[in-house]
């Protein structure tokens, strides 16, 4: 029996070549990347939920009506809901919170606070 | 009802080394499909782009049109649309690779003991370890299949051939049928079709890589031996199993190289390659062909399955785009062959200039159900959809 392979680091491996980037910023492209990537588990994970529906129906414990039709039965859970997606939008969009934090206070960059604590 | 939607991925028909996926990893193929389907629609908005604002502000600017494609390229490459499609193609061709090889390689022991049972004491699988990969195949992973077809990561790794099995019906959507063998059954048909009294006993398959398109020939012709040849290891292995799974006795895998090829001289009836030539080189293919007409009988046939050829009405953005797959998605013979002039290879390599044929053909797909081709742009370097080129021996 061979060593176990590192199957996650070599499926990732590039090709042969030098990479064509089509953006003026690689940057641009990269974040491209990995956007997609995050979209593509994101429509694995619909599959998946599409999956458990269908046999939550098929086996009469929750039809796909159910589902659909539903809706928070209390204020709590409304809430608790609500909160996920609020929470959840934070979360992707953190940086444009922090540059209106930067914009609101300007701070030093690091170089600058280090060169202060050089001094403290 | 939705339009050109590919098949599911559970579609593609399994065999006994056929790599076992997970709920998310076909999941993950279904997006890809969709996926590569959808950007051969985005595709066409770069003929778009390039007639409505690429090539009139050249014009504006310069004054004159393009005069060759370095031009055109140049100017397109900036123009946001292209940036666009093209870095989607791309992150989709390398999506493609890491999800078939993350559920290849885990599962890497495992496939490589399927292969073996199969394989064992089999006298139709021959390997030799004194044939060399050629440099035109070392010097590139064509397609972005990392480490293409002959690497092994260990003794008997098939990985990458398993990875090939399966990522084909994801990168052409399904359109290659269920075994992926569309293009061998348009051969097959084509030729049964056509020349109804040719009755070959011995095909040979260049560059067969797991032999998805070797099989329909040897079920049309199963009085005939077929062999099909590869110098990738894995390929070989894997492709063997694979046909002595779906129950073939009519063909052979043999480790060799296409410029070296160990027959006799006048030993085959037919000698067939399949999107095997554009992932060759400069000077190889024409000591492959000349190989070809050496190992063909008097009265025996060469065809050539191929990317379609640039042809002079073609207009100068159609060439360019192309070669997109050449430059980036690494298949770079693909755009240089077009410089060769199928008939010369032909007529260099012993064979008659009035026995050239030429034809077009469409894969043949068996998961066809007519939902598939309506307003279906042409994806260049995806569809299925070639020509064939050939000749007689006379």
């Amino acid at each position: 029996m061979e060593d176990p392979i590192d199957y996650i680091s070599i499926a990732s491996n590039k090709p042969k070549g030098a990479r064509p980037y089509f953006f003026e910023d690689p940057a641009v492209e990269r974040v491209m990347n990995i956007t997609m990537a995050i979209g593509m588990e994101l429509a694995v994970m619909r599959e998946r939920m599409d999956s458990i529906e269908r046999l939550l129906d098929e086996k009469g414990v929750v039809s796909r009506e159910d589902i659909n039709s539903y809706t928070p039965k209390n204020k709590q859970i409304e809430t608790e809901r609500q909160q996920w997606h609020s929470e959840y939008i934070s979360r992707i969009l953190r940086i444009i919170q922090q540059e209106m934090e930067q914009m609101a206070n300007p701070d030093k960059t690091l170089h600058e606070i280090a060169d202060d604590i050089d001094k403290m | 009802m939705a339009k050109n939607l590919p098949p599911t991925y559970d579609k593609i028909a399994k065999h006994d080394v056929f790599p076992e996926t997970t709920h998310d990893e076909r999941a993950r193929y279904n997006f890809l499909a969709n996926l590569n389907k959808h950007l051969a629609h985005v595709s066409q908005g770069n003929a778009t782009a390039f007639k409505n604002r690429v090539q009139p502000k050249f014009m504006e600017e310069k004054g004159r049109d393009f005069e060759n494609k370095d031009e055109l390229g140049d100017a397109m490459a900036k123009d946001q649309h292209y940036q666009t499609w093209s870095a989607l193609r791309r992150c989709t061709m390398e999506m493609r690779q890491q999800a078939g090889r993350s559920l290849t390689y885990r599962q890497a022991a495992e496939l490589k003991e399927k292969v073996n049972k199969l394989n064992q004491g089999k006298d139709s699988l021959k390997l030799n370890d004194e044939v060399k990969v050629p440099p035109y195949l070392m010097a590139v992973d064509n397609h972005l299949m990392p480490g293409s077809y002959h690497t092994e990561l260990f003794e008997g790794d098939v990985s990458n051939a398993a990875n090939y099995d399966g990522g084909l019906f994801v990168t052409t959507a399904g359109l290659l049928g269920r075994y992926s063998d569309g293009g061998g059954k348009a051969m097959a048909d084509w030729m049964k079709a056509n020349n109804p009294d040719f009755k070959p006993k011995r095909i040979l398959d260049i560059g067969c890589g797991i032999g998805h398109n070797t099989l329909p020939i040897a079920k049309m012709y199963p009085d005939a031996e077929v062999i099909g040849i590869d110098t990738g290891r894995p390929m070989l292995s894997y492709g063997h199993a694979r046909a002595m799974s779906l129950g073939y006795e009519n063909v052979k895998f043999v480790q060799a190289e296409a410029s070296k090829l160990p027959f006799e001289d006048e030993s085959f009836d037919w000698i067939q390659t399949t999107m095997f030539l554009h992932e060759t080189g400069g000077v190889s293919i024409y000591n492959i062909m000349k190989e070809i007409h050496r190992c063909l009988k008097p009265n025996g046939i060469t065809m050539h399955i191929e990317q379609p050829q640039y042809t002079d009405d073609m207009s100068m953005y159609e060439k360019w785009i192309r070669d997109w797959d050449a430059y980036n998605n690494s298949e770079p013979y693909w755009s240089k062959m077009h410089d060769i002039d199928p008939i010369d290879l032909l007529e260099k390599s012993g064979f008659d200039r009035e026995q050239f044929m030429q034809i077009g053909a469409q894969a043949i797909n068996d998961l066809d159900d007519g939902t598939q081709k309506a307003d279906e742009p042409e994806d260049h370097g995806r569809s299925p959809i070639w020509n064939v080129f050939g000749a007689w021996k006379k």
